[in-house]
């Protein structure tokens, strides 16, 4: 049951909430649609490795406006390894953001 | 507000973040063992860092009137090399009874591997036998729903862990539901770019409560924000959030789970 230690909305009008970060997320929404825009002017290379992040980003956007809920669950699992079992050596210490294998 | 930061790495920050932290009320914080940005080259190195983290780190908190407590393991990135971290692992008992260390973190895993695993399943062992509170570090990025899974599998496996004493941390919206329906206690670290944001751990919080919920900055070496918690605290008051919410969260929260170590002191 909601109470004010386990809430179950956002207080906050949607009005307010967008009068406060209304212009946040549009900057947001600007950097995502120039980054694209500058990935297109690069010159190309290693389109393999390039390709899946970029592929898995385009994927990731379409659960944005698919009017679904739980978008930011939806897009991280989209963005995940699928892959159950231990690896047999780990391939470097870092993670690049996005599954190597298309989905 | 007084506020606890659970997990941060004071020892990659400056005096400057002391100051700034002690300004917008952090009363205390804990700070797991972790990857210094490159691998140690002996248990030595290990054994130096372990001082470092119980010995100067809190003197250098309390001259801003932060208490200071500490966590020991070997971090799943230097853990790919099973013998030489069980090395690691020899030296952590010493460092377990000091007055200030609360246990055993931050283990977990970094990319899945079957090396990784076994030095975790090491550690979570040695936390039972000493009978001390883990922290869990989940992976990073896309590695991170499959580790999580992974590690509660450990857990699950060792037959004699209590969940309540248990703390996964760096929880983003995909998982913080396993952990939760689980038993355990899950962290939102709002680091930029790789983890969670103030703005999404709030919404984490109304979409499940703020039971066996905590929020942390994770500071370290690299780009971060030690002010990261006061910030989720303004976003909670600008939704219209209570300041009891905000209290439970930021400070009573952490407070119950550490003080399961009996020796969590603020």
């Amino acid at each position: 049951m909601a109470d004010s230690l386990n809430p179950s909305t956002c207080p906050q009008p949607r009005s307010e909430l967008l009068d406060r970060t209304f212009l946040e997320h549009r900057a947001k929404l600007l950097d995502l649609a120039a980054f694209l825009d500058r990935c297109e002017r690069c010159e190309t290379g290693n389109e393999g490795h390039d390709d899946l992040r970029l592929a898995a980003m385009q994927g990731a956007m379409k659960l944005l406006i698919d009017d679904q809920p739980q978008r930011a669950k939806r897009v991280l699992e989209w963005l995940s390894d699928d892959s159950t079992d231990l690896l047999d050596h780990a391939p470097g210490k870092g993670a690049t953001g996005a599954p190597l294998s298309p989905k | 507000m007084a506020y606890i930061d659970p997990h941060i790495h004071m020892v990659s920050r400056t005096t400057d973040d002391y100051q700034r932290m002690a300004m917008a009320g952090c009363v205390a914080v804990t700070e797991p063992a972790f990857w210094a940005g490159f691998d140690r080259s002996s248990p030595q190195g290990f054994y130096d860092y372990f001082v470092q983290l119980t010995e100067i780190e809190p003197k250098r908190a309390a001259a801003f009137g932060i208490a200071h407590h500490a966590w020991v393991c070997i971090n799943p990135k230097e853990a790919e090399d099973p013998g030489f971290a069980r090395e690691v692992v020899e030296l952590l008992p010493e460092f377990l009874d000091k007055p200030n260390v609360l246990g055993i973190g931050e283990i977990g895993l970094n990319k899945n591997s079957k090396n990784e695993m076994s030095i975790l399943e090491a550690q979570i062992a040695l936390a039972v036998q000493h009978d001390r509170l883990i922290l869990v570090h989940t992976p990073h990025l896309e590695d991170k729903l499959k580790g999580t899974r992974l590690i509660l599998d450990a857990l699950r496996r060792n037959g004699h862990i209590n969940p309540e004493r248990v703390l996964i941390d760096h929880v983003e919206e995909h998982t913080v539901g396993e952990v939760l329906d689980q038993g355990y206690w899950a962290g939102m670290t709002l680091y930029p770019d790789s983890k969670c944001t103030p703005a999404r751990a709030v919404d984490i919080v109304e979409c499940y409560g703020s039971e066996r919920l905590w929020i942390n900055s994770a500071g370290d070496w690299g780009h971060s924000d030690p002010l990261s918690v006061p910030k989720c605290m303004a976003e909670m008051r600008m939704r219209g959030h209570p300041p009891e919410l905000i209290h439970r969260l930021t400070f009573s929260n952490p407070q119950t789970f550490l003080a399961q170590s009996g020796k969590f002191v603020v």
